[in-house]
C-alpha cells in the first residue's frame, strides 16, 4: 500500500542558500550526578532524544548517579561495612529509584510509575535500554565506583569502560553540557 | 527523480515524548536516501518536535496534517 503525495520541493530556496557545512557537529554531554528518579528520567529522555537527533551523546554517571546503573537484582554492594551500609540505605537499580521530593517511603515513585504507565510515558528502564540501542555512551565514574565499592560486575551491561574526569571533560569539549 | 510515494509507516499513537521521535529516528536509520515515511502520532508535543527534529537532522518534513487527535507527518530521508 502506498499513498501518492503532491510533489513539494524538498529544499526551499532559503535553505539552499544556507551554508551547508556546519561549524561543528552538535554534541551533548550530561553529567548524571543525582541518582533520583525525577532526575534520571529527564536525563534519559534528553539523552535518547539527542541521539535521535544524530548528536554524539554521552552520559557520565558520577556520585549518586552511579546507583541507577547497578543491576536491579544486586542488593548489597561494597566490601567494607560502610560501603555495604551505603547500598542498603541507598538501593541501586533503575527500577528502585527514589523521588527527590514526595518519596513517602516508596509510595511516591509507585504512584509516579503508575501515572507514567497510564499516560504511555516510557519508564527509566525502557529509556535506558533505548539509550544503549541508540548509541548513547554511558560512562561510569571510576573514582566513585572505587570509593563506594561498586564493581564493574555490579553494574549493568552495555556501558563504556569506567573512566575519570579527564575523559568526561574531553567528551565535553565543544559540547552542550548539563549537570543533572 | 525523488520518490513521491510513502514506502514506510510508523504508528506511534498513544506514545509520549520522546518515544515518537526516538522510534522515528531508529526507523529512518534503516531507510534509503529519498525514501518517504509516514508517522502517525497522538502526542500534541510531536507537532513542534517533529519540525525541530527535521531542522536538526536535515530530513525534510514534507507533509503535516491533523485529523482529530491524530497527527500525521511525512518525512523524507536525507
Amino acid at each position: 500500500m502506498s499513498t501518492t503525495l503532491t510533489k513539494t520541493p524538498s529544499v526551499s530556496i532559503e535553505a539552499a542558500m544556507q551554508p551547508t557545512v556546519p561549524q561543528q557537529e552538535p554534541k551533548l554531554v550530561i553529567f548524571a550526578w543525582s541518582g533520583e528518579l525525577d532526575k534520571i528520567w529527564p536525563t534519559l529522555i534528553l539523552a535518547t532524544t539527542s541521539a535521535a537527533m544524530g548528536q554524539d551523546t554521552t552520559v557520565f554517571f558520577t556520585f549518586w548517579g552511579l546507583f541507577p546503573l547497578v543491576k536491579n537484582e544486586v542488593r548489597i554492594t561494597g566490601d567494607t561495612w560502610m560501603q555495604k551500609m551505603l547500598s542498603i540505605m541507598n538501593r541501586g537499580g533503575i527500577d528502585h529509584l527514589k523521588l527527590s521530593k514526595m518519596n513517602f517511603a516508596g509510595a511516591g515513585p509507585a504512584m509516579m510509575h503508575s501515572l507514567a504507565k497510564s499516560h504511555n510515558v516510557a519508564s527509566p528502564s525502557e529509556l535506558l535500554a533505548m539509550a544503549k540501542e541508540m548509541g548513547v555512551k554511558l560512562i561510569p565514574c571510576q573514582m566513585t565506583m572505587d570509593m563506594m565499592g561498586l564493581k564493574r560486575e555490579d553494574l549493568i551491561d552495555g556501558l563504556e569502560a569506567p573512566a575519570g574526569a579527564t575523559t568526561a571533560l574531553l567528551a565535553a569539549q565543544g559540547a552542550s553540557t548539563l549537570f543533572i | 527523480m525523488e520518490p513521491t510515494t510513502v514506502t514506510r509507516r510508523l504508528d506511534v499513537q498513544g506514545f509520549n515524548c520522546p518515544i515518537p521521535i526516538v522510534k522515528t529516528a531508529k526507523e529512518m536509520k534503516q531507510m534509503a536516501p529519498g525514501e518517504l515515511i509516514e508517522v502517525l502520532a497522538t502526542d500534541p508535543g510531536s507537532v513542534p518536535d517533529f519540525s525541530a527534529w527535521s531542522k536538526a537532522t536535515g530530513n525534510p518534513l514534507i507533509e503535516q496534517s491533523q485529523d482529530g487527535g491524530i497527527y500525521r507527518f511525512v518525512l523524507r530521508k536525507r
